[in-house]
Order: C-alpha cells, then structure tokens, then sequence
C-alpha cells in the first residue's frame, strides 16, 4: 500500500488542482484526476525523500486565516511606506535564529516571512539555524523577531513535526 | 455586486502600480524587492477574485480556476523573491571580494 | 461602474508595465534587471485578467497560467545562472 500510495497529501493536491484547471466537478474529470494523482506521486516517489505529515490542521488553518489578514494589513503599510519619502525608511538586515527544525517547516516559515509585505527572507544559513531577512522599515530589530516568533513560527512547530 | 467587483478591481490595479512605483523610487535593490511581492500578493489577488465573482455571476455555476492562479503566484513569489535576494548577495560578496583583493 | 473603472484600471497597470520598463532598461545592476522582468510578467498577468474582464471571455486564464509558469522558471533559471554560473548542474 505505502509503495503505491506514497504522498496521500500529494495526490489530493492534484487530484483539486485539476479538477480547478478544468472548471468542472464531472465524473470522467473527477476519475482523470484520481488516476493523475495516483500515477504522479508514483512515478516522481524519488524526488520526494520525506514523508509530510500535518499534526493539528485546525491550528494550520488558523495560520493561513491569521496570515491572509496580515498580509492585508501589512499592504497597506508598506503601501504608505513606498508612497512616503525615502528618508523615513529604515531598511536594514536582520538575522531571525531558528527554532523550528522540519525542513518543510522552514520553507513555509521564509515563504510566510517573503508574502507578508515589509520583510523578504534573503538566505539561509548552511547550518539550517538563522535565517537572514531584509527588512524595508524596522526600527527595533528585536520587536521584528519576536513579532515573527509569536505570531508564525509557533503555530508552525505546532503543525510541522518530525514523523 | 457590480460595485464590490469594481472595486475589486480598483485595489488589484492600485497595489500593482503602487508595487512598480516603489520598484522606480526606492533606493538599492533589496528594498525594490518589497515592491513585486506585494503586487503580487494583494494586487493580482483581489484582480483575480473580482474575475473569479464576475463570471460565477454571469454564467450559470461557480468559475473558480483563477483560484489556481492565485495560488500558484502564493506558493512562487516568495521562491522566486528569495532566490533573486540569493543572487544579489553573492554578486554583492564576489565584487567586495574582487575589491580586497585589488587593493 | 465597471465600465468606468476597467478603463482607469487599464491606465493605471500600463503606467506600472511602462515604469517597469524604465528599470529593466536603466536598472544599475543586473539584479535590478531580473527584479523588472520578474515584475513585468506579474503585471502581464493583472493586464490579461482585467483583458478577459473586458471582453468578458474566460479564454484567457490558459494564458495567464501559462505566464505565470513560464515567468517562474524563467526567474528561476537566470537566478540560478547569476548564482552559479550555470544552469543545470
């Protein structure tokens, strides 16, 4: 079963991903896209070393829900920032230690860090530890750590864990 | 319905402007990259919700394949913003190695 | 009200593709270059959704899909050519 089944999680994906391009809920679609999500995961099982497994997906969804309103909010911001004069800029680098350690954990928290507008994640460490990130306006260094800390990292480690 | 898409419509076209008037304006290339994340994310966003609430309200059943649009942008703006950042600071390292070593 | 927004909107994203346009010629950096380009599909994609509002055809989603996929990798293999010197390893 695990041999022909690798990334259930995968296969769903798909499966809605082409159901989304075609437009339809028909039957021969809805079997085509079964079949796509079966054979895929099968025939590229070598690219995908790790198994993925989401813990407590309610939490997950209220990540998304919390970083959809922030990336609104910030928006507007960095929208004012951009508007306003160069001068009242703060651009500076900051270095974020890491405490989350699942390598799909990370990415999701750099994409999260580059989608909420104001800070871009620029470059991982070699060691996986720090993550360095550009920020356009940031005064406190420190505040901007504990913000990302608090409000993105912790849900994350909730729902990435090691299985 | 007409009003909440064209207003829709106006933000989508608003944040994509403002996002390449911050890419002219700003002053060194990593605060211009603050520029198209932000186009991207609530500029083709909301473009792509008014499309999707327009031809659901024209014709008969749900139109959600610019769903997929969007989501894709989601997952590659921040890949693509990172990679370029990634660049930038090894050309950045190379020519203050090339200077060290001239000097 | 749509037909009175559509037009603005169209003004406004070609002013944006237009300033693009002046970093991607002038931009000091190669970086900057790849940053325009980069911008400039995304624009692309807001100028082809609002094109399909227009006309109210729904043909054009392929095609925005298709520049979006192509302008991901696109940016992704100059980065990489920036990084490495090199595409495929």
């Amino acid at each position: 079963m695990k041999k022909f089944f690798p990334h259930p999680l995968l296969s769903l994906a798909l499966l809605v991903a082409w159901l989304l391009l075609n437009n339809t809920l028909s039957f021969g679609h809805l079997l085509l896209g079964a079949f796509l999500g079966l054979i895929i995961p099968y025939m590229s099982a070598s690219f995908w070393p790790e198994h993925i497994c989401i813990k407590k997906p309610f939490v997950f969804l209220r990540f998304i829900a919390i970083l959809l309103y922030d990336i609104v909010v910030a928006n507007i911001t960095v929208a004012l920032q951009v508007l306003g004069e160069n001068k009242n800029l703060h651009p500076s680098f900051i270095t974020y230690p890491l405490s989350i350690q699942n390598q799909l954990g990370i990415s999701v928290l750099a994409s999260t860090i580059s989608l909420t507008p104001g800070t871009v994640s620029c470059d991982l460490s070699v060691d996986q530890s720090t993550l360095l990130i550009h920020a356009l306006s940031a005064q406190d260094k420190e505040k901007v750590i504990a913000h990302i800390h608090q409000r993105y990292e912790k849900p994350l480690m909730e729902v990435f864990v090691q299985c | 319905m007409e009003i909440l898409i064209a207003t829709l419509v106006f933000i989508g076209a608003f944040f994509t402007l403002v996002g390449s008037i911050g890419l002219v304006k700003l002053p060194d290339f990593f605060t211009r990259l603050h520029g198209p994340t932000k186009a991207t994310t609530l500029g083709v966003g909301a473009l792509l919700i008014a499309s999707s609430l327009y031809f659901s309200s024209q014709h008969e059943g749900l139109s959600l394949h610019e769903i997929l649009i969007t989501l894709f942008l989601f997952i590659t703006a921040p890949i693509s913003a990172h990679i370029m950042a990634k660049s930038a600071l090894h050309i950045k390292k190379n020519e203050e190695k090339k200077e060290r070593l001239d000097a | 009200m749509l037909a009175f927004i559509l037009p603005l909107a169209f003004t406004m994203v070609t002013i944006a593709l237009l300033l693009n346009l002046y970093r991607l010629i002038l931009g000091p950096s190669v970086s900057d270059r790849i940053l325009a380009l980069d911008t400039l599909y995304i624009n692309a994609i807001a100028l082809f959704i609002m094109l399909s509002l227009y006309l109210e055809n729904s043909l054009y989603f392929e095609s925005a899909l298709l520049i979006a996929v192509m302008g991901f990798v696109s940016t992704l293999a100059l980065s990489k050519y920036l990084l490495r010197g090199d595409i495929i390893e």
